[in-house]
């Protein structure tokens, strides 16, 4: 494939708090849409922007250089409540391209992977860390690593992150999930063929 | 055959493929949309040229941002006409049943798929949004799932899942006057927080989840998300059998003893080993009120506020400090007496019949307080009607607070119905963002019951105001 991406590099921005839950990423407001373009400038709107819509200076992505960042250093249990998909959508149209924390949502988790948004989970003290070097540093790349599976920093920061090594490729290639489950088509009617016949009052309902 | 759980058993019934990296194609029995969370899903469907696998497994409805008010139109919401419209499009074009707005069928997705039977024991069950799990109550392996999810299932009938871990929750003992299954559920996620069940599929167990109605199960089952957990469910019984007998979709016939006698092989075998596993005697519980902008943080009516600089972990620690200040509370303030000024009830987790009589018995013959906003919102058309041919509607007119038509409405804040900035509300939804009810809203999440008795007194009430107004 042409547009491999085996690594995410950038400014990092820092988001010390945990439980961010998906209401603040981005707010139900701008949900009231049909596409998935737009949701940008709806990211954190709670946090980045005041009443009459001016820029908050003291959230972190207001501030310069961190307006640019490509990833997001954050706490524990990332992107839980709402399974609104907006919000990994928000964050890659923003421009983040990896959210780094001690752990994520489930519902959240699995929708970054198919909008090529990485989830990066190091231990809770090298968020912290990271963080700190993110303050000191603010213009130094932090690089996730995807082929070694590794985070990278200044002050040499250098921190393996879990996540499986199927997942780590799907993130390298790009992915095209559907078009791979049907290639499974047969065994997914094989399935239904045989489902039929041992659970018949699953199907048994007039349509509509 | 090793023992198993029920959460083993349904998974492995439908098995179609093990995918790279613990993954799996899981098959679905049930799909559910909702006007929110799938527009794109149609647009990339379309965009690729595929269709609706199974569109006969396939049922839809409007209930996120649809109007609450008599007489609504699809234009009622500003900017919301285009997603109902969608939905309505959509569902025609791929002979998706829907049930939509006039419809007395249409309501929340988690509240219409068990009454009308689309949720069956022993079957999956996913649907674009996080509370999924409401219907485990019945004994269905049911999970929220995003956008792309949606568009997976449209295209295959099957989700892709990584296999999660089993915790069972044991609730034990005998519940107290005024405890009940919200009780229960926001004790348990005030005991192992938001994240103490992720990665987890939930069983809850024990004598008095038995002892509960099956609506009652459904709000535990519902904010099981709200600890972690993306699936909870039950082992089916005979309340959840004679509560399914005869609905909408139900099986009929041959095909309804086959699936009794199928739903009756569900039940965890003895012995078969959980992962994980949590005990909560419910005999010791209060009634429970969150007082901060997280599930977790709750407490019963009986304790004060805990005092963020006796918690040891520095980023809770800033948390607490962050949620106090945002919802105007002190550490060592009791919620009991709180002044409200807004009540909600309603949402899938608390607006079914069993809820709104709950609600019913405390407000009748009563008054709402002054300068309290009182909303009603059934969970469906079908709840409402049921409600007012018990009289339940006229109850609740009479003593002043709203009755509404069926929709998520104050849970989300997408809609007109919203708690203003300041404003503080006791609601029987499931979660207590920073703004979720709309921009600086104050929530605390409680029981039908208490969210009732703050109607009336204009206040958090207090174990001595709940005697008084339910004798
Ligand atoms: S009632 Fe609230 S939690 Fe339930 S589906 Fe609607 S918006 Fe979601």
């Amino acid at each position: 494939m042409t547009n491999r991406q085996p690594r995410i590099e950038g400014i990092a921005a820092p988001l010390p708090r945990a439980n961010v839950d998906t209401d603040q990423i981005i707010p139900i407001i701008h949900l009231i849409s049909v596409t998935r373009d737009g949701m940008g400038k709806g990211l954190f709107s709670d946090w980045r922007y005041g009443p009459g819509g001016a820029e908050k200076p003291d959230f972190v992505l207001n501030r310069a250089p961190w307006r640019n960042a490509t990833l997001l250093v954050a706490g524990a249990n990332f992107g839980c409540g709402s399974s609104r998909e907006h919000a990994v959508w928000a964050l890659r149209e923003f421009g983040i391209r990896a959210v780094i924390a001690s752990g994520f949502a489930s519902i959240f988790y699995d929708n970054c992977f198919k909008n090529g948004l990485a989830p990066v989970i190091i231990a809770e003290a090298a968020t912290v860390t990271l963080q700190g070097i993110a303050e000191r540093h603010p213009a130094e790349p932090v690089i996730v690593d995807l082929e070694s599976g590794r985070v990278r920093a200044a002050e040499g920061f250098d921190v393996p992150f879990t996540m499986d090594p199927s997942r780590r490729r799907d993130l390298i290639e790009g992915l095209d999930e559907i078009g791979a489950s049907l290639a499974k088509s047969e065994e997914i009617n094989a399935f239904h063929a045989a489902d039929r016949l041992r659970r018949p009052w699953v199907y048994s309902h007039k349509p509509s | 055959m090793p023992a198993r759980t029920l959460f083993e058993k349904i998974w492995s019934d439908h098995h179609v493929a093990e995918l790279e990296g613990g993954r799996h194609l899981i098959a679905v029995d049930r799909h559910v949309l909702h006007e929110v969370s799938s527009p794109q899903a149609f647009s990339g469907l379309a965009k690729a040229g595929r269709s609706v696998r199974h569109p006969e497994l396939t049922f839809a409805t409007s209930d996120h941002l649809v109007s609450t008010e008599e007489g609504r139109t699809d234009a009622t919401v500003p900017g919301g006409e285009a997603m109902i419209r969608a939905m309505r499009q959509n569902a025609h074009e791929h002979r998706i049943a829907m049930f939509d707005l006039g419809d007395e069928r249409q309501g929340i997705v988690h509240v219409i798929a068990p009454e009308l039977a689309i949720a069956l024991p022993g079957t999956t069950l996913a649907c674009g949004d996080s509370h999924t799990s409401t219907v485990g109550a019945l004994g269905t392996l049911a999970w929220g799932i995003g956008t792309s999810e949606v568009e997976h299932i449209l295209a295959t009938q099957c989700a892709i899942l990584t296999k999660p871990k089993t915790m069972r929750v044991t609730f034990v003992g005998v519940a107290p006057a005024f405890v009940g299954a919200k009780d229960f559920i926001l004790a348990l996620i005030a005991r192992i927080g938001t994240a103490g069940a992720t990665g987890y599929a939930v069983e809850y167990a024990g004598e008095a989840i038995s002892a509960l109605g099956v609506e009652e199960r459904m709000t535990v089952c519902n904010m099981s998300v709200e600890a972690g957990a993306r699936m909870g469910l039950m082992v089916p019984d005979e309340k959840v059998f004679s509560y399914l007998k005869g609905r909408a979709y139900a099986p009929v016939g041959a095909a309804w003893d086959e699936a009794i006698a199928s739903w009756r092989t569900l039940p965890s075998d003895p012995g078969a080993v959980y992962d994980a596993d949590v005990t909560v005697d419910v005999s010791g519980l209060a009634p429970q009120v969150s007082w901060g902008t997280s599930p977790e943080q709750t407490i019963s009516i009986e304790e004060a506020i805990p005092d963020p600089a006796g918690i040891a972990d520095p980023i809770a620690r800033k948390a607490a400090e962050r949620a106090l200040a945002y919802v105007g509370l002190k550490p060592g303030e009791r919620l009991a007496g709180l002044a409200v000024q807004k009540v909600f009830i309603g949402s899938c987790t608390n607006s079914r019949l069993d809820d709104l009589r709950a609600a019913a018995r405390v407000v009748a013959g009563r008054r709402v307080a002054e300068g309290v906003r009182a909303l009603v919102v059934p969970g469906s058309g079908s709840v409402r009607a049921a409600a007012e041919r018990e009289g339940l509607d006229r109850i609740f007119r009479d003593a002043g607070l709203e009755w509404r038509q069926a929709g998520c409405s104050m849970c989300a804040g997408l809609n007109a119905d919203k708690v203003g900035a300041g404003e503080r509300c006791i609601a029987t939804s499931n979660r207590n963002f920073e703004g979720r009810q709309g921009p600086g809203s104050r929530t605390h999440l409680a029981s039908p019951l208490l969210a009732a008795a703050a109607a009336v007194t204009g206040s958090i009430p207090d174990r001595r105001t709940l005697q008084e107004l339910t004798t």
